[in-house]
């Protein structure tokens, strides 16, 4: 691919860079960790040569309870549903990982390059928590909501997935064509705390 | 202004804060810590506002919820405005502007009023529920009447400045009140390590501790609130709500809050959340939302001056303001002494307690009785005289059971008459999840019933009204909410505070007082203030034969009010009852449900509002559109370019233009809505033949297919272009507006009907852009962006190919909606920009035209491509729309929508067919949904044979034409139709082929 | 608001994550060709509306995406249990109810 290509994640328009400048201060800290390769994987979680497979695939075992996920340096797995996952490994090598997973792969899957279509925001701050709640009618207690759970549930008026990665950080998989609707609901939600943009 | 009622130390008031307001246009003085009834009560206000229907002059009668006359217009402004708050419920703030909301012109001198009581007289009991039955044009002017002379408060007109939001709680127990009862519970659960939320409506926490004198642990009741509250405050797993009502109680333990955050500071909170929605679901909850007093029922009770006896209690001891100078008093019970010996402990005079009880001497009866306060045992007040305040009381003797007079009344001179007919359990939330309330002799009162939640209840609620008692109650019941939350509670021993408890005297079932007269023909004698319902009105009801209470609710408007008559509904039971001769659980009960207050559409709509009312979805290309002038349209949630107007032209000409460009050269359209879901998996071909009503047994790789889906009824529900990508994967096109649909159709026929079939459904998209070339030029603007053979020889129509594209990778389909030669060019998202603009700029020279829906639009419908929802209603099967050419016959399998095909009435021949229309005027447009008729000449109401589903005017073709839906209309081809306008004119049309630009299809395979 | 439990995510959701997609059990006829015009539309049309408990299908479409069955009464709304898809109630009314 050429460098004179342009790339540009969904909310590009926002200028997080710029933004980042202005804000120093807040009890709501977002970041967008923009243009990773998300792979789609579909697959049967009772097939242990599936299973197996996906791990030499990737180097990482697939997490297997409900809501729950894994992680090491390169890739981050979420569980979605009982026969779905998300992969997201660094922008770029969504290829390799879906030729890796389709090489290693036998029987019935389905793996789909979904990167074009979802963007990653990190959450955190002191505050962080009280935006979570104005989103999501989801209990997001530490105590129901430990660091590592994904969760599939509505934010605001459209969905996302939520995984926390930290007392006070968590991680929203969202769709492309909701990212400025969500990025408008957040400026509003975190107002009253104070939003900062990190880079 | 003097606030003449004032006590001069006292109260839970601020004196060192003075607060100036406005009440109908005049100023006087409260002080912080006062509501707006206490403040005007300290400036010896009667008269608040004038009654629905009778436009009688009404005054404070209660200090909470159940107020049902002193309801204000409070703002100042259009913007700030709230319709109907409670004063007792609203708290004073600087510079506070209201208005009576039902005086018209003004509260002391009302036209109404003075023209013969016209609402009286034109409004009889049961307007409401006779006017239903009159025809639509007299309540029309019923209304006008009844809007006008009673007003329910002025809706804002401008738009609301200050910010709402939204909360989302879980927790173990959540506790609705927070009087003694609610604040133990709340202690012993949180204690016991649950999460706990507890929410009260009112400004400060302690409910009736708040005008308590009573001792805990030997100090003033305030002490212990204090370190109660303290306690909780300190506990992170407690979360307290003052100023939150909880308004709604709904299924599965889940109530809904409304927080008041900055009324009490102000009109606008630019700074932050006026009011603020908390959504709790708990594992349990806990009612402790105590009793409200009942008045009593006795004449003329509605002039100024009557109060309810715990409010007289409250507005002297929590706001030190007593409203009057002579007070008489009318009890039931042993409670209401507390009125009397306030009023008498703050140095004014008592007149007379009537007490209707042949005798008591509970604690503070004795109590009274040692301040030399007289009290006539046996005794009511039958009537009040006074008009703008009470002037005087008739009190007469009562026989036993106090339902005759039973001698010579005697009148006393007062300006304050507080009655109290004992209490009742404010069970209105346990009523709004579907429980009966279950009447109770021993407390005179319905308490909570049987119930499906997981709720607990303590204290007034449940008629536990001795504070020594309500304590122990409350930590009992904190404690088993606990325990059934999960948490530990069998170590945990916790004491109530000890509270000297004092001796009463049973109270009497007493509701309404007699009078020498029959009810019908005694002084008026209220029972629902807000909507003038009196017991004559309910007892005429009752003759007319409305037995059921619920009858005689919407025959006399009984609980029709704002209030939803928290203060009158047990008392018009009770007359209903008395008057049937039967008891007051064979009379029924009625359903409270949410709110419990009025909330405001404000808090209700929350931050949903503006630019986050619905979600906008944008394309990868939109700040191009915006960047070249483009108008959008809604399409679903998305924003898609409808046309781009050069400066100075109209929408026509820009169409006409668009239009042209594509035809004679290349147009260029962001189809990056459209619905795309990647199939994988060895069934996937079967899926196929199953969910389209097209054969994809022979669809090879490389190739796509259009196809077409119907509901198991045989209807049309989405079509689109799916590829095939390889033996196991396809990819699916559907409908902007039907992508999440038939995504969640193939899921559900998958999952719940062909588990068997291995098959995965992802959607893609928003994973894609697409941008569409499409005209004679478009293959030579291809060109000079791949190196891909993209000549008609490698790359046919109906083809697909993956290729690099302006340096991207990308799949290309030759596919057309438009009928000329098209390419439609997909890549990654996030170079959907980059790719759009080398699709620009490699267009420059062949002056490639930038088009939106509304072209796109008319060059399907000149070559007669249905839009799925636009010519189509969920009412259309494939042979309506004549497309039989994508119906499958040999397929084995019975596909969806099959059968239905061959149901007697989808084989009648005179089903609305699908059509074109040619109207004979080149010029006129026919309107987009108008109505078919074969003979024009055919009197109103005409036979309507079809509508119009599609129509424009045709710069390609030089004349406007139409698709239809005409009965029969496949055989009715070079007839004329009419379409009928409201105007009464007619525009004739012929049916022709829906096809109207090349026919043979020649221009899309070049 | 109800508040389900997501046989599939193993946890009690909220429900404005689920959409109700009607009665549950409803299953498609093997030949449809060889059914009266009466007998198919009695599978198309024809639903119960039970005043107690009622088996209906719901997916957890802001979650997993999973559809699944629930038993639930129609008068209290108590949802008794919700189960899998394939699998068979545990809890059915009375005839007589």
């Amino acid at each position: 691919m050429s460098d004179l290509v342009k790339v540009e994640s969904p909310l590009q328009h926002a200028d997080f860079a710029a933004l980042s400048a202005l804000t120093t201060e807040g009890g709501v800290v977002l970041r967008e960790d923009a243009l990773l390769g998300h792979v789609n994987l579909r697959g049967n979680a009772q097939d242990p040569e599936f299973v197996a497979g996906v791990a030499k695939a990737l180097g990482l075992a697939l997490p297997l309870a409900p809501c729950s996920s894994a992680q090491n340096d390169d890739t981050t797995i979420m569980w979605l549903s009982p026969d779905e996952w998300i992969i997201l490994v660094e922008g770029g090598k969504e290829e390799a990982t879906e030729a890796s997973l389709r090489a290693n792969l036998t029987g019935h899957f389905a793996v789909s390059d979904i990167s074009g279509g979802q963007t990653i925001l990190e959450l955190s701050g002191d505050d962080c928590i009280k935006v979570l709640q104005k989103s999501t009618g989801y209990d997001v207690h530490l105590d129901n909501f430990p660091i590592g759970k994904v969760v599939g549930t509505t934010f605001a008026k459209s969905s996302a997935h939520i995984r926390r990665t930290g007392e006070q950080s968590f991680q929203l998989v969202i769709r492309r064509s909701f990212s400025d609707y969500i990025w408008l609901w957040l400026q509003q939600s975190s107002k009253e705390y104070g939003l900062r943009i990190a880079l | 202004m003097k606030q003449v009622n004032r006590l001069d130390d006292g109260g839970r008031i601020n004196r060192q804060t003075p607060l100036n307001f406005t009440f109908n246009d005049k100023t006087y003085q409260g002080f912080e810590g006062d509501t707006l009834a206490s403040a005007l009560l300290a400036n010896g206000v009667d008269v608040v506002g004038r009654s629905f229907k009778y436009s009688r002059p009404r005054g404070v009668i209660t200090a909470d919820a159940q107020e049902p006359n002193a309801i204000f217009q409070v703002g100042s402004n259009d913007a700030s405005t709230i319709p109907n708050p409670r004063a007792t419920q609203t708290e004073l703030y600087a510079n506070l502007v209201c208005s009576s909301t039902n005086g018209w012109p003004n509260v002391d001198f009302d036209l109404m009023g003075t023209v013969g009581k016209v609402g009286g007289s034109a409004m009889p009991p049961g307007f409401y529920y006779k006017t239903f039955m009159f025809p639509q044009s007299m309540w029309m002017s019923y209304e006008k009447m009844i809007r006008k002379g009673a007003g329910l408060g002025c809706s804002p007109l401008q738009p609301d400045p200050d910010s709402y939001d939204k909360l989302n709680h879980h927790c173990d127990v959540m506790v609705v009140g927070a009087g003694p009862a609610g604040l133990s519970a709340a202690l012993a659960a949180a204690r016991a390590g649950a999460r706990v939320i507890i929410a009260d409506e009112q400004n400060e926490m302690g409910g009736s501790l708040l005008c308590s004198t009573e001792l805990i642990d030997e100090t003033a009741a305030a002490v212990w609130l204090v370190s109660t509250l303290t306690e909780l405050a300190e506990n992170d797993n407690v979360l307290l709500l003052p100023r939150s009502t909880a308004f709604g109680y709904y299924d599965q333990n889940y109530i809904g809050i409304n927080e008041r955050r900055s009324d009490h500071i102000g009109e606008t909170n630019s700074n932050g959340t006026r009011q603020r929605l908390h959504k709790v679901r708990a594992k349990q909850v806990i009612l402790a939302t105590g009793a409200h007093e009942r008045p009593l029922v006795f004449g003329n009770n509605d002039v100024p001056g009557c109060m309810l006896a715990s409010a007289v209690t409250t507005y002297i001891n929590r706001y030190a303001v007593v409203p009057g100078n002579r007070l008489a008093l009318m009890t039931t019970n042993d409670n209401a002494y507390k009125a009397a010996i306030a009023w008498h402990d703050a140095g004014k005079s008592v007149v007379l307690i009537a007490d209707t009880r042949p005798s008591a001497d509970g604690f503070l009866v004795k109590e009274a009785m040692k301040r030399g306060i007289k009290v006539e045992f046996g005794h009511g007040i039958i009537d009040v005289k006074g008009s703008k305040r009470v002037k005087s009381v008739e009190v007469a003797p009562l026989s036993a059971d106090g339902k005759s007079v039973s001698g010579q009344a005697v009148s006393y001179t007062c300006d304050t008459v507080a009655s109290s007919g004992g209490w009742s359990p404010v069970l209105h939330l346990s009523s709004h999840t579907g429980s009966k309330p279950i009447w109770r002799d021993d407390i005179q009162g319905f308490v909570p019933g049987k119930t499906e939640q997981a709720q607990h209840i303590c204290g007034g609620i449940q008629g536990v009204y001795d504070l020594s008692q309500v304590l122990e109650d409350g930590i009992k019941c904190g404690l088993a909410a606990a325990g059934d939350a999960g948490k530990n509670v069998s170590s945990l021993e916790l004491l109530a505070p000890t509270v000297t408890k004092n001796i009463e005297t049973p109270a009497m079932a007493l509701f309404h007082i007699p009078h020498f007269k029959p009810t019908s023909r005694a002084p008026k004698q209220f029972v629902d203030y807000q909507n003038d319902v009196t017991a004559a009105g309910i007892e005429l009801a009752n003759r007319e034969g409305f037995e059921s209470i619920e009858h005689v609710k919407r025959y006399t408007a009984l609980g029709f009010g704002t209030d939803q008559g928290k203060l009158g509904n047990i008392n018009g039971m009770a007359i209903t009852a008395n008057s049937l001769g039967k008891t007051i659980p064979e009379t029924g009960t009625t359903i409270f449900r949410p709110m419990y207050t009025p909330v405001t559409f404000g808090a209700l709509s929350g931050s949903d509002v503006k630019q986050l009312f619905d979600p906008a979805r944008f394309t990868a290309m939109h700040s191009w559109h915006v960047d070249n002038g483009a108008e959008f349209e809604d399409v679903g949630q998305w924003k898609r370019p409808w046309y781009y107007p050069k400066p100075g032209e109209t929408m026509e000409q820009a169409l006409a233009r668009e239009c042209l460009a594509t035809r004679n050269s290349v147009g260029l359209l962001d189809a990056s809505t459209l619905g795309k879901i990647d199939i994988q998996g060895k069934d996937a071909r079967e899926f196929l033949n199953r969910v389209y009503t097209n054969p994809w047994s022979q669809l090879a790789v490389g190739k796509c297919r259009y196809g077409v889906m119907c509901k198991e009824d045989g209807m049309v529900f989405d079509d689109g272009v799916t590829a095939c990508i390889n033996d196991n994967r396809f990819q699916m096109t559907t409908t902007t507006g039907g992508a999440a649909g038939v995504l969640n159709w193939l899921e559900l026929w998958h999952q719940t009907e062909w588990p068997e079939l291995e098959v995965y459904f992802s959607t893609v998209t928003d994973h894609w852009s697409t941008m569409t070339i499409s005209g004679p030029n478009s293959r030579k603007v291809l060109e000079k962006l791949t190196d891909a053979d993209v000549s008609n020889e490698a790359f046919p129509y109906m083809g697909w190919i993956a290729a690099e594209v302006a340096g991207v990778k990308a799949r290309i389909f030759r596919i057309s909606f438009t009928g000329e030669l098209s390419f439609e060019i997909n890549v990654q998202a996030n170079f959907g920009l980059h790719c759009w603009e080398a699709v620009v700029a490699a267009g420059q020279e062949f002056d490639i035209t930038p088009y939106g829906t509304e072209t796109m639009h008319i060059l399907r419908a000149e070559k007669g491509f249905i839009i799925v929802g636009q010519d189509t209603d969920g009412s259309v099967t494939p042979q309506d729309l004549d497309m039989n050419w994508v119906v499958g016959k040999k397929k084995a399998f019975s596909y969806l929508g099959k059968r239905s095909w061959t149901r007697e009435d989808n084989e009648r021949t005179d089903r609305k067919q699908f059509v074109g229309l040619k109207p004979k005027d080149p010029k006129v447009v026919l309107p987009e949904g108008a109505q078919i008729v074969f003979d024009k000449d055919q009197p109103i109401p005409m036979t309507m044979v079809g509508h119009v589903t599609s129509s424009y005017y045709s710069a390609c073709l030089g004349y406007s034409f139409a698709l239809a839906v005409v009965k029969g209309g496949l055989e009715r081809k070079g007839q004329s139709v009419f379409v009928p306008l409201a105007d009464g004119t007619t525009i004739e049309a012929e049916i022709c082929s829906s096809v109207f630009y090349d026919p043979k299809g020649d221009r899309q395979n070049v | 608001m109800l508040h389900i439990y997501c046989p599939y995510c193993e946890e009690f959701r909220e429900e404005d994550e689920f959409h109700p997609v009607g009665e549950a059990h409803i299953e498609r006829p093997l030949e449809p060709e060889a059914l009266t015009d009466e007998q198919w539309s009695q599978y198309l049309f024809f639903r119960k509306n039970p005043r107690g408990l009622h088996h209906e299908m719901w997916v957890h479409g802001a979650g997993c995406r999973k559809f699944f069955n629930m038993t639930r009464h129609t008068v209290t709304y108590k949802i008794l249990e919700t189960y899998k898809m394939g699998q068979q109630p545990s809890v059915v009314a009375e005839e007589s109810e």
